[in-house]
C-alpha cells in the first residue's frame, strides 16, 4: 500500500475510534465530578470526588451494591453453566447424529431466531406466575437450560461440523458409543467455542434488562441493572454517584471483553450474532 | 425351519442388517435424547406460548380472573379506536426507517476501513466494537440521559461553537433522534459481520479489475457490493427485526415521552400487559407485531431476488 493512503487510513481510523470512545472517556471523568461540574465541557474534574463511588455504593439504605453484584453473579453462574452444558449437548445432536426430522427441527431452530420475543412473553409470564416462580431467578435462569438459545446452538453446530469425522470413526471402532464420542472426543474439542458461548451468555444476560424488570420485584433480589434503575428513578438524582455506579456495572463485561477479545470477534463472525 | 436352511453367509448378512438397523435406530433415539433440552424448551417456552398468545388475543384477561372470550373485539379496538397504537406504530416505523440504514451505512464504511493490512488494526477494532458491548445496558442509558440533557455535555460543547442547544430528550422533535443515535452508536456486531464478509471476497477479483483499469469506485460498485449482498441481506433482516423490538433505551431514557414521541411499540405492549394487566389486549398487540415483522421479512426475501447475488447461482466467478 502507498504511504499516503496508509497515513490517511490511520488518521481516519484513529479519529473514528476516538469519536466512538469519547462518551466512555467522558463517562470516566464524569463519575468523579461534583454535580455542578458535570455540565462543564471538561473531561477531568478539578478535584476527583472519590466519594461518588463510596456514596453511590451505599445509595440504597437497605443494601450495598455488593449485594446487587452478588445477586447478578448468582444468576450468571446458573445462566452460564446451563447455557454451556445444554448448548453443547444439543449441538452434538444436530451436528453429528442423524435422526428422523433432523432437517425440520433444525430449520425450526433457525426460525426461532427471527421470532420477536414479545409474542411469547405474556404466556411465559402467565406460566411462571402459575408455577409461583415470579420474583425468583427461575424465569431468568431456567430458559438457559433449554439449549442456551438458538444462536449458541447454531454456533456450536457450525463448529462441530468443522471437526473431521475420522476421529468419531476411530473411536467407534474402539467401541465408543455416541455418548462416549460426545464426552471424550467432541466435548474437549469444542472447548474454544464453548468459551465464546460462556462469554456471550454472561454479557447478554447481564444486560437483559427486559426479563429482569419483568420478573424481579423485591429489592432484596435486585440485580445490578435493577438497582441502577431504582437509582435513576429517585427524585433527586445524584448524577455523579449514578454515573460512578453505572461505570462499575459495565466493568465485568469490559474486563471479560478485553481478556477474551479473540473469542469475541471470531464468535460473532462465525454466526453473525447480534450483540 | 427356515432359519436352518439359510446358509451361513445369508445368516451373517441378516445379522449385519439387524445390527445396522439397531445402530441407526440407536442414533434416532440418541439424536432425540441429545436435542431434547432444546426440544422441550421449544415446546414449553415457544410453541405453547405462541398458541396460547393467539388464543388470549381473542379474550379479555387480567391475570386474576379466567380469560373471557370476546371474539375479535381486541383487534377491532386496536385498529379503530386506539390512537396510542397508531402513534407507537408510527414511532417504531420511524425508528426502524432511520436506524437500520444508518447502522448498515456506518458499519459497512468502517468495516471497509478496517479491512486492510495495517499496524494496530486490533486496537482500532477493539475501540470501535467497544460501545456495542455495553450499549444495550441500563448504565449506558443513564449516561445518555445525562449527556443529552438540557444542561448536559452535548449542549456545553455546542455552546463552545456558539450554538444554542435544546433539551434533546425533553423536546419531542429531537427525542427519537437521540435514541436513534444511541442505537447507531452500537453498530459493532453488524460491522464485524460485514468484515467477515469482506474477507471472503477473493482478492483476484480486485486485481483483475485493476488490470482492466477499473477505478476504485467502479470496483466497489461492481465487485464489493454484489459479493457482499448476501451479508448485507442478513444484516438487513436481523436489523429490521431487532429494531422493531427496541425497548430499554425508550424505557429508561425517555419513558416513551415527551408527548409519546418515543413511545415505541415494545414499550406500549409492555405497559398494556404488565402495568394495566390487559393480557388479552397485549397478546393481540403481540400478534400484530408478529404479522408486521413476518410480512416485512417476506417482502425482504422476495425483494432479495433482485439485488442479492449468490455465487453458486451461476454467473459468479470462482
Amino acid at each position: 500500500m502507498k504511504l499516503k493512503s496508509k497515513v490517511t487510513s490511520h488518521l481516519f481510523l484513529s479519529l473514528f475510534s476516538l469519536l466512538m470512545l469519547y462518551p466512555v472517556i467522558w463517562w470516566v471523568g464524569a463519575s468523579l465530578k461534583k454535580t455542578e461540574e458535570l455540565s462543564l465541557p471538561t473531561i477531568w474534574p478539578k478535584t476527583p470526588m472519590w466519594e461518588n463511588y463510596s456514596k453511590g455504593w451505599h445509595f440504597s439504605s437497605e443494601y450495598t451494591f455488593a449485594h446487587f453484584f452478588g445477586n447478578s453473579l448468582l444468576m450468571e453462574v446458573g445462566n452460564v453453566f446451563g447455557g454451556v452444558l445444554t448448548a453443547a449437548i444439543v449441538a452434538y445432536g444436530f451436528g453429528r447424529l442423524s435422526f428422523k426430522l433432523r432437517g425440520f427441527w433444525f430449520s425450526i431452530l433457525l426460525l426461532t431466531m427471527m421470532l420477536p420475543g414479545q409474542v411469547t412473553i405474556v404466556p411465559q409470564y402467565i406460566l411462571f406466575n402459575k408455577l409461583g416462580f415470579v420474583d425468583s431467578y427461575v424465569p431468568l435462569v431456567l430458559p438457559h437450560f433449554f439449549g442456551g438459545g438458538a444462536f449458541f446452538i447454531f454456533l456450536l453446530v457450525q463448529f462441530i461440523r468443522g471437526i473431521p469425522r475420522d476421529l468419531d470413526e476411530a473411536a467407534k471402532i474402539d467401541g465408543a458409543s455416541v455418548y462416549g464420542i460426545f464426552l471424550r472426543i467432541i466435548f474437549p474439542l469444542i472447548k474454544p467455542a464453548l468459551m465464546t458461548v460462556a462469554i456471550f451468555t454472561f454479557i447478554w444476560s447481564w444486560d437483559d434488562f427486559f426479563a429482569q424488570v419483568l420478573y424481579i420485584s423485591s429489592v432484596e433480589k435486585f440485580t445490578v441493572g435493577l438497582a441502577l434503575r431504582m437509582f435513576i428513578d429517585q427524585f433527586d438524582i445524584q448524577w455523579g454517584q449514578l454515573l460512578a455506579m453505572s461505570l462499575l456495572s459495565v466493568l465485568p463485561s469490559m474486563l471479560i471483553f478485553l481478556f477474551a477479545q479473540k473469542h469475541f470477534v471470531e464468535g460473532i463472525a462465525t454466526t453473525g450474532l447480534k450483540g | 425351519m427356515v432359519a436352518e436352511t439359510k446358509t451361513t453367509a445369508e445368516a451373517e448378512k441378516t445379522r449385519r442388517a439387524v445390527r445396522k438397523r439397531a445402530k441407526t435406530g440407536d442414533t434416532h433415539l440418541a439424536g432425540y435424547i441429545f436435542i431434547s433440552p432444546w426440544l422441550i424448551g421449544f415446546l414449553l417456552l415457544t410453541l405453547w406460548p405462541i398458541a396460547q398468545s393467539f388464543y388470549l388475543s381473542f379474550t379479555d384477561y387480567s391475570l386474576l380472573e379466567d380469560p373471557v372470550w370476546v371474539g375479535t373485539e381486541n383487534y377491532v379496538n386496536i385498529f379503530t379506536n386506539d390512537s396510542t397504537f397508531t402513534k407507537s406504530l408510527s414511532v417504531t416505523f420511524l425508528f426502524v426507517l432511520f436506524s437500520v440504514p444508518l447502522k448498515l451505512f456506518f458499519s459497512l464504511l468502517v468495516a471497509m476501513a478496517l479491512n486492510q493490512k495495517l499496524k494496530g488494526m486490533n486496537l482500532y477494532r477493539t475501540a470501535i466494537y467497544f460501545p456495542s458491548l455495553i450499549g444495550g445496558s441500563i448504565a449506558v442509558a443513564a449516561l445518555w440521559r445525562n449527556m443529552f440533557g438540557l444542561d448536559g455535555y452535548i449542549n456545553q460543547v455546542l455552546a463552545w461553537f456558539g450554538i444554542q442547544g435544546v433539551g434533546w430528550i425533553s423536546n419531542p422533535d429531537t427525542s427519537l433522534g437521540t435514541l436513534i443515535l444511541l442505537n447507531t452508536w452500537q453498530f459493532g456486531s453488524t460491522m464485524v459481520i460485514f468484515l467477515a464478509g469482506l474477507k471472503q471476497i477473493p482478492q483476484e477479483l480486485y486485481e483483475s479489475a485493476a488490470v482492466d483499469g477499473a477505478a476504485k469506485i467502479r470496483r466497489f460498485i461492481s465487485i464489493t457490493l454484489p459479493m457482499l449482498s448476501p451479508v448485507m441481506f442478513f444484516n438487513l433482516i436481523l436489523g429490521v427485526i431487532g429494531s422493531f423490538q427496541t425497548f430499554t433505551s425508550a424505557f429508561i431514557i425517555t419513558k416513551g415521552g415527551p408527548v409519546n414521541s418515543t413511545y415505541v411499540y415494545a414499550l406500549y405492549l409492555y405497559e398494556k400487559a404488565f402495568k394495566h394487566y390487559q393480557m388479552g389486549y397485549a397478546s393481540a398487540l403481540a400478534w400484530i407485531l408478529l404479522a408486521i415483522v413476518a410480512l416485512l421479512t417476506i417482502v425482504n426475501f422476495a425483494a432479495s431476488r433482485y439485488w442479492v447475488f449468490y455465487e453458486s447461482e451461476g454467473g459468479g466467478t470462482k
